[in-house]
């Protein structure tokens, strides 16, 4: 593992070297602040919490991650600089794990850039800071299972914007797995223990607890499992496409 | 030293590499010669570790590919098919992550990344952006890249294609420089290249090997070879006069040129050559001909091609 990190610093360097970075920051700042304060209701309220902020998280997560994951395999399949990386004498789990905690990093740094709000609401009021930290913590894990889910399917193709609605609509399914939307494609036709199992897949869900504060490990044990789970594919899915 | 071993690969139904085997000595530089889709970029994939083989392996200093994989590629200095760099970084961002990942750290990191583009003549564009450079630079940039950790085996796709005369000239003489003591292997479809700069050639179509042989012993199987080459204005007579001696079995005339091809006997050259004088012909070029590589070439693939 000791390429890990040199990959994990390569990675960052391109972020930002480029545009994508400080887009995705800027974007990311304004979005969450607009459906914080508009339909949030984070005045409106008047409690002194964040959980207007938090709500909408997942919603923005949908979008923004897809778009930082779309790029990771994509666009090294599409340069054929992934025949470069992957005849440097690094293995494909270093590159893998390497490139996807670099964008986890990333996208937590501008998590992190939200304190001001964190700042607002304790001017404001008393706000059980344990919760917000909980919070804080169960929206980057939540990111990190997008963000595999995008990563794996970016391995899939070499074309990003491909690679960005597969992980749209894939995100959008474990999202909403515990709605009526999806639970009822499979109520008529598998037994219900697999469809409580599907229901148990929602991201919302195991967020949801979280966001409240209340750190299970059972939620904790999910998104861990969701992110290996993708990341595992992700390896698989690269060796089987990498040649095309 | 690399050994490989019955190299095989398939895109599903599609053959692209056929039971390759060779084996190289230090010292050498090996082209992989043949038409486009021959199977040349996908031996040095495999070789480089970067696809499977399907059956088959190679063994790079002692350390097989399949099951060494990583001590194989630590051996291997590898510029892929039209040097893909990540164009975002800078030139010296990029190549201090090539020599981080081969296990350089801090200032020996920086020394060899110093050595490589002095080595390279890159100094006037290591800071600026990789995609901003010319052809011809980011091309130094990928040979910079594969000879950073001074590799025992340089295996190079293509490293003088798209790139001007001038271009591929430089591009020839570092691998020359680079060649005595290590194990070169490069790709083209350039005849000239070959004889330009390789020890050894293969000829590789639809997969197979056709021919392993040194240049001039490819060039010894052209039917040119030793044949004579003169230009004059009277070519009827110089042709009919010169296909009557022993030493010539065959004439040719070719866009004003008459070639003579040598029969099993004498030295056609002294022959001719003392015809001309005998017949006190005005003769405008004279030449003997070594070979010529395209026509081996054709005749090899062709003959590939029908078996």
């Amino acid at each position: 593992m000791n390429n890990l990190g040199v990959i994990l610093r390569r990675e960052l360097a391109s972020y930002f070297a480029t545009p994508v970075a400080y887009v995705f920051i800027v974007i990311y700042l304004i979005m969450s602040a607009a459906f914080t304060f508009y339909l949030g209701g984070f005045y409106e309220r008047e409690i002194a919490d964040l959980e207007p902020f938090f709500r909408f998280h997942p919603w923005l997560y949908l979008f923004l991650v897809p778009a930082i994951g779309m790029r990771l395999w994509a666009e090294e399949r599409k340069y054929g600089t992934v025949e470069l990386l992957l005849t440097l004498p690094i293995t494909p789990t270093e590159a893998v794990l390497g490139k996807f905690l670099a964008a986890w990093l990333f996208i937590g740094m501008s998590l992190l850039l939200t304190f001001p709000i964190w700042i607002t609401v304790n001017v404001l009021g008393n706000p059980d800071n344990g919760v917000i930290l909980a919070a804080y913590l169960g929206s980057w894990l939540m990111a990190g299972g997008f963000l595999a889910i995008s990563a794996c399917l970016s391995a899939a193709t070499r074309n990003q914007v491909v690679a960005f609605i597969l992980a749209v609509v894939v995100c959008f399914l474990f999202l909403l797995s515990g709605l009526p939307l999806v639970l009822d494609v499979f109520r008529g036709w598998l037994p219900q223990a697999m469809v409580d199992g599907i229901a148990n897949l929602s991201f919302l869900v195991h967020f949801g607890s979280i966001s409240r504060g209340v750190i299970d490990l059972r939620d904790l044990v999910y998104f861990g499992l969701v992110i290996g789970f993708w990341l595992t594919a992700n390896r698989i899915v690269l060796e089987l496409k990498k040649a095309d | 030293m690399i050994e490989a071993k019955s190299l095989t690969r398939r895109y599903g139904p599609l053959l692209a590499v056929d039971r390759i085997s060779f084996q190289v000595e230090p010292g050498t530089v090996l082209g992989f010669l043949g038409p486009n889709g021959a199977g040349k970029s996908t031996t040095m994939k495999m070789l480089t570790g970067f696809l499977a083989p399907s059956a088959g392996t190679a063994v790079i200093h002692g350390h097989d590919i399949r099951t060494d994989s990583l001590a194989a590629r630590r051996q291997m200095g590898y510029l892929p098919e039209g040097a893909p760099l990540y164009g975002e970084l800078s030139v010296e961002r990029f190549l201090k992550f090539v020599a981080e990942t081969r296990g350089f750290r801090g200032s020996e990191a920086h020394r060899r990344v110093a050595a490589a583009a002095e080595r390279l003549s890159l100094g006037e564009v290591m800071a600026q952006t990789i995609e901003t450079l010319s052809k011809g630079f980011k091309r130094r940039v990928g040979l910079a890249q594969a000879i950073l950790h001074d590799p025992p085996v340089l295996i190079l796709d293509e490293p003088t294609d798209g790139l001007d005369p001038n271009q591929k000239h430089e591009v020839r003489r570092l691998i020359r420089e680079m060649a005595p003591d290590k194990i070169t292997i490069i790709s083209t479809h350039i005849l000239e290249e070959v004889d330009a700069l390789c020890t050894r050639a293969m000829i590789i179509a639809r997969g197979r090997l056709l021919a392993d042989d040194s240049p001039t012993g490819l060039l010894a199987r052209s039917r040119y070879h030793n044949a004579v080459t003169l230009t004059m204005d009277d070519l009827e007579t110089a042709a009919s006069r010169l296909g009557a001696l022993a030493e010539s079995r065959e004439v040719e005339v070719r866009r004003g040129h008459l070639t003579v091809f040598p029969s099993s006997q004498g030295n056609l050259f002294d022959a001719v050559t003392r015809t001309i004088h005998d017949e006190g012909w005005k003769v405008d070029q004279l030449q003997l001909e070594a070979g010529r590589l395209d026509e081996v070439f054709r005749t090899v693939t062709d003959a590939g091609e029908a078996a």
